[in-house]
């Protein structure tokens, strides 16, 4: 159980072209992507630059989060400012790249949150500790949990490459 | 027990005899596909190799399929710099199946990969791009992936973790009426099915309307299942599909295609009949606020863009010629043509489709993705109004946040060229 506090609250379907804007697509460099989180909402980004978001923050979302295109750097662009998304449910291949980065995402049905509450968010729910609301957290597939688990799917790969007796 | 198409495929590239509906496979790769990002996945791709001793080579580099097309020619250094370094590392490992900044083979990679016969029926495909579902209109698994995986994929030549997806099975019949088409199509169908409603699913198509569409429609129809939400969008190979490959694609060698399996199981079915269907249009900010165009005819456009991996087809510049052949483009607006490849540009020349466009006041541009993601060329102004046949409209997705997008058709958008608002094309020449 982590408690962290709700930076951000955000609708359904937040597309990878809200998170990390395709005109800095050329920049790919997980340490420099941060600098452009939702690069479009300005307030926010301003935040995130001047290091007022604590690692650990929480955005909340509803539906798809992350729909749209396959950029990683939409999970680097988060991951580089250690957030944590908890939405109501994430597109597949913005769920899968946030697990083959380490990104943390939960996903519970369900969630709502105002900007200023304390989430309190553990393996089977997540709590709201500003109203008393909890929301039970849908969990990974095994296979998935797997790569996060191996820290991420580079370290999970190598292994592949270098422990025979792990190959599929 | 019945498996559809794509648990057949997933069956026999994981070496099993069945799949069943949520197996994790591990399913060896047939092409993997990157774009300009190839730039990050080689990064991930040597620190998998970093420590180990072992040699940085990817599996099999025959396997392996790299094209510029979304930030062709260099907007900036940094881009430049970028293909640069993907230009050496092609040049080291011997592969072949690269598409440079050319006139003659380059283009846009979703169009690139059909048109040299690099899918095949029963393939699995995998890109690091979005709309990789597109390579499913010739049988083949095709989905999206990102860069850390693909470099996952170069070092063992296998996905690692892929969830047997169910499918929605998708009947489409009727003839589609007059100036309406595969996008009016889909775009109806991502309407109906809503942005997350085949997440986590494959879109199998079936009907007399796809059996008897020609691959470039078919092409247009995957192409956007990702915009459901699908992992990927799917047409069983058929006699379209070998005509296509042997005669388009110029593949000499045979083709094999899977039976379909009667047996197969469907989470559920989706039927649409054509024969009413009004041209469509996807209003801002999601491409699910889909409407029939006449809804929001008479809206102003400040520009009007023709191409993408959606509609950069021949015969999607054929439908656009035709309709401005011997007309303008409305003052009050401005139209960008980007064709898909650098081969359909070439036969829109020899048809005289090029010489329609510019003449009537299009500007045609080199193939390319050019402003469907909003990177250079065909900004938008503040608060300004876009008409596209791209795929997305999300806030900002064509660079500038505060304009809007609206998604349609090539004739929507010729007809719309033509009187500068939003009309629909079968009352050309009126709003």
């Amino acid at each position: 159980m982590s408690a962290a506090s709700v930076v951000l609250v955000l609708g359904d379907d937040v597309s990878t072209d809200v998170i990390y804007p395709g005109r800095y697509m050329a920049t790919v460099l997980p340490s420099e992507t941060p600098q452009y989180a939702f690069a479009d909402l300005a307030a926010f980004n301003a935040r995130l630059k001047a290091g007022a978001v604590p690692a650990g923050s929480v955005i909340v979302a509803g539906k798809n989060f992350g729909c749209g295109s396959s950029r990683e750097q939409a999970v680097s662009t988060l991951k580089g400012h250690e957030l944590v998304v908890v939405a109501e449910s994430f597109a597949r291949i913005f769920l899968q790249n946030a697990i083959n980065l380490g990104l943390r995402l939960v996903e519970a049905p369900g969630v709502a949150a105002a900007e200023g509450d304390g989430l309190a968010i553990g393996v089977a729910e997540v709590m709201n500790l500003t109203n008393g609301r909890r929301y039970p957290v849908r969990p990974l597939p095994a296979a998935r949990q797997a790569i996060l688990d191996a820290g991420g799917l580079i370290a999970f790969t190598r292994h592949r490459l270098t422990a025979p007796a792990a190959s599929r | 027990m019945g498996m559809t198409v794509v648990q057949q495929i997933l069956a026999r590239a994981s070496g099993r005899s069945d799949v069943a509906v949520g197996d994790v496979v591990e399913p060896a790769v047939d092409l993997a596909m990157s774009h300009e990002n190839a730039a990050l996945v080689i990064n991930q791709f040597r620190e998998i190799f970093r420590d180990t001793g072992l040699e940085a080579r990817p599996w099999d580099p025959s396997r392996i399929a790299i094209i510029f097309d979304h930030r062709v020619p260099a907007e900036s250094p940094k881009t430049a710099t970028n293909q640069k370094k993907v230009r050496e590392f092609v040049a080291a490992h011997g592969i072949t199946r690269f598409h440079d900044i050319r006139g003659d083979r380059g283009g846009i990679c979703h169009q690139i990969l059909p048109e040299n016969g690099y899918v095949r029926p029963g393939a699995v495909v995998v890109g690091t791009d979005s709309h990789t579902t597109s390579h499913g209109a010739l049988g083949a698994f095709a989905f999206g992936i990102g860069a850390t995986e693909m470099a996952s994929v170069w070092a063992l030549g296998y996905a690692v973790n892929v969830e047997v997806p169910a499918t929605i099975r998708v009947n489409v019949n009727g003839a589609l009426p007059p100036m309406v088409g595969p996008k009016d199509l889909i775009l109806h169908l991502v309407g109906v099915l809503g942005a997350a409603g085949a997440t986590f699913r494959v879109l199998e198509f079936h009907g007399d309307t796809i059996r008897t569409m020609p691959t470039s429609g078919r092409l247009t129809l995957c192409n956007m299942a990702v915009e459901a939400g699908a992992t990927s969008g799917i047409v069983p190979a058929d006699a379209e599909t070998l005509r296509y490959l042997k005669e388009d694609a110029g593949v000499v060698e045979a083709v094999h295609t899977t039976p379909l399996d009667p047996d197969a199981e469907y989470e559920r079915t989706v039927d649409v009949d054509v024969a009413a269907l009004a041209p469509q249009i996807a209003c801002p900010h999601t491409v699910d606020n889909v409407r029939p165009v006449g809804d929001v005819a008479g809206r102003h456009v400040d520009q009007i863009v023709i191409g993408s991996c959606t509609n950069g087809r021949l015969d999607d510049l054929a439908v656009a010629a035709r309709i401005l052949k011997g007309r303008k483009v409305a003052a009050s607006t401005r139209m960008l043509v980007f064709p898909a490849s650098g081969r359909i540009y070439r036969e829109a020349l020899a048809a005289g489709y090029v010489a329609d466009l510019v003449e009537a006041g299009a500007v045609v541009m080199n193939a390319g993705c050019g402003p469907c993601l909003g990177v250079h060329e065909g900004a938008l102004g503040d608060g300004e109004v876009a008409l596209s046949t791209t795929n997305r409209n999300f806030k900002g997705r064509m660079g500038n946040p505060t304009a809007d997008v609206y998604l349609c058709s090539p004739a929507v958008a010729a007809a719309s060229a033509v009187t500068g608002v939003i009309t629909d094309p079968r009352r050309e020449g009126q709003p």
